[in-house]
């Protein structure tokens, strides 16, 4: 069998795992558009007295959105890794590391789906971006590279942890990094030891790319920054990926 | 060479426990082989050793002439595994479970789809097909995971206790689908924890107990040594409280009998592995 066709029927599986468990997709998508509705009608005249917080916090929330969606793929592949079709799949001719490729390429795919509804969503409650085409594009590339990376990132923890509550578990703690960025209020606002954490972290600078490319806030050195740690958390997370793979498969 | 399973010399520690201790085994092609043990006797390490799942610590072992740690990819191509815990997606549906499979082993799509309505409908599993396996019962379960293992038709198939778990019905379906296997040359490696099933199924059986082998011969050679029907003897309760094994002939049963009162309570039954056990390791003859 090629390695094609093994990706793409893992990848079909993983589709089909996605569509089946319509709670994981409704949580990724309602709870980010419930944050952002609070957000924009509650908090937001506190934040902002002109009442343009929503133009603000989109990027963020679709970003908080994107974790939401990739932290299942943990929970997908610590199941797969704990019942016995994983042995199934060892001792079959294939490259058995093909059902995470799958994961992860189902995640993507359901992410960006949730990131399109989330932006309209925020598009009917005010969000009014002022993106050319090519800055859309942009945006969209960059969101899907993050979904990607942070998706390989949970994909690595559920073969780290030792069972799907585990790795559920983990998952969630790795979801309260966006509220220490820029997602929600400017760095400036913050107290100064909060300020370091927050200027410092991956999400900051991704998130001001996106800001900058649909709002036309300055992008500085953000955009190189946001590519660099996206980069650096891909390649990170697929090599931690593998060698768990390897590990696990030779540990018993 | 006739002999399609080899194994010499094996071992395997997890951690400081040794699971098996310098084992040979052979199994000749086209047979069904039973390795018969209690729980935690080494019987599924053996298996995963064979499907490359888990590498020996010491000793070679070898299927269809590939060596299982040198020639990983070859071996897996010589076998097909039906695992203890069943390997089947419970979001899918027997169908797509057999699909899917089936498109992993290598069949083009069309070929999946009519080799998995074929096996749907050999495995009774045809009103069920568009039922996600997460609805089926343990013995549709086994059905399914059985009828995975049999898309393609490797010459080693390796069943890691297959009727644990089913009723009876579906234990005697299952031994007329591993009869039919055999009976087209495929050989069966089978493990099981019930005497009973290794005499209905297997040419040979070997007995296994903390990782060693304590017996090993034809259904035939083991009962002659556990003997037939034991006599059990019961008090007024119903509990029994002596045990007579005898050679299963009238002169034999007659001469237990004679030792009982004539009030006694007394009822037959089968040998268990409980009473191999005993057999072998009172006698501690060679093995048969
Ligand atoms: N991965 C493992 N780590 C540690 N011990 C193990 C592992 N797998 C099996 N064992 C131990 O090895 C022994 C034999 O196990 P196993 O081969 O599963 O026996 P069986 O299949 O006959 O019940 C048991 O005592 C079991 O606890
Ligand atoms: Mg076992």
């Amino acid at each position: 069998m090629t390695a094609l066709a093994t990706e793409s029927t893992f990848i079909r599986r993983s589709i089909i795992h996605s569509i089946r468990t319509p709670d994981v997709l409704v949580t990724a998508i309602a709870l980010p558009v419930l944050l952002m509705l609070m957000f924009t009608f509650v908090f937001g005249g506190a934040f902002e007295s002109d009442g343009h917080y929503v133009d603000y916090v989109v990027p963020g929330i679709v970003l908080l959105c994107a974790g939401f969606g990739a932290a299942s793929t943990a929970v997908d592949v610590a199941q797969d890794m704990t019942t016995g079709i994983i042995d199934r799949f060892r001792t079959m001719p294939i490259r058995a590391s093909a059902v995470i490729t799958g994961h992860v390429v189902s995640s993507l795919l359901r992410n960006l789906v949730a990131t399109a509804i989330v932006v309209l969503v925020g598009v009917a409650v005010g969000f009014r971006p002022n993106a050319t085409p090519l800055e859309w594009v942009g945006a969209f590339g960059l969101i899907a590279l993050y979904i990607l990376a942070i998706t390989y990132l949970f994909a690595a923890i559920g073969l780290a942890a030792s069972s799907p509550e585990a790795a559920s578990g983990f998952g969630f703690i790795i979801m309260f990094v966006p509220y220490l960025s820029s997602a929600f209020v400017p760095v400036s606002t913050m107290p100064s030891w909060l300020q370091w954490i927050a200027g410092h972290q991956p999400l900051t600078p991704i998130i001001e790319t996106i800001r900058s490319l649909l709002m036309g806030t300055s992008m500085g050195d953000n955009g190189w920054l946001a590519l660099g740690w996206i980069a650096l958390i891909l390649v990170g997370a697929v090599i931690w990926t593998t060698l768990l793979f390897r590990a696990k498969a030779r540990r018993r | 060479m006739s002999d399609i399973i080899t194994l010499r010399g094996v071992s395997k520690s997890f951690g400081a426990t040794e699971v098996l201790h310098d084992l040979d085994l052979t199994v000749e092609r086209g047979t069904i082989f039973a390795l018969l043990g209690p729980n935690g006797a080494g019987k599924t390490t053996i298996v995963n050793i064979l499907s490359t799942l888990v590498a020996p610590d010491g000793g070679t072992a070898t299927v269809d002439g590939h060596d299982v740690v040198r020639d990983r990819e070859a071996v897996k191509r010589s076998i097909s595994l039906t695992g203890q815990s069943a390997a089947v997606d419970e979001v899918l549906t027997g169908e797509e479970n057999l699909r899917m499979m089936a498109r992993l082993s290598g069949l083009t799509t069309r070929e999946a789809k009519s080799r998995s309505r074929e096996l749907l409908d050999r495995f009774e599993l045809t009103d069920a097909a568009s039922k996600r396996a997460k609805t089926y019962s343990g013995g549709m379960r086994r059905r399914l995971d059985l009828a995975i293992s049999l898309l393609l038709t490797p010459p080693v198939i390796l069943l890691d206790e297959p009727t644990t778990g089913l009723d009876t019905r579906s234990r005697q379906e299952l031994w007329g689908v591993i009869r039919a296997l055999a009976d087209n040359g495929t050989t069966v490696l089978l493990t099981t924890q019930y005497l009973e099933e290794a005499d209905q199924l297997a040419d040979r059986v070997a007995v296994l107990d903390g990782g060693a082998i304590v017996a090993e011969g034809t259904p035939g050679e083991l009962k002659s040594r556990v003997g037939g029907e034991v006599l059990a003897v019961h008090d007024g309760d119903g509990e029994v409280t002596r045990e007579i094994p005898t050679d299963g002939t009238a002169a034999g049963l007659r001469a237990a009998l004679s030792t009982l009162a004539p009030t006694d309570a007394v009822s037959l039954r089968r040998p268990s592995l409980d009473d191999v056990f005993l057999a072998v390791t009172t006698q501690k003859g060679p093995s048969a």
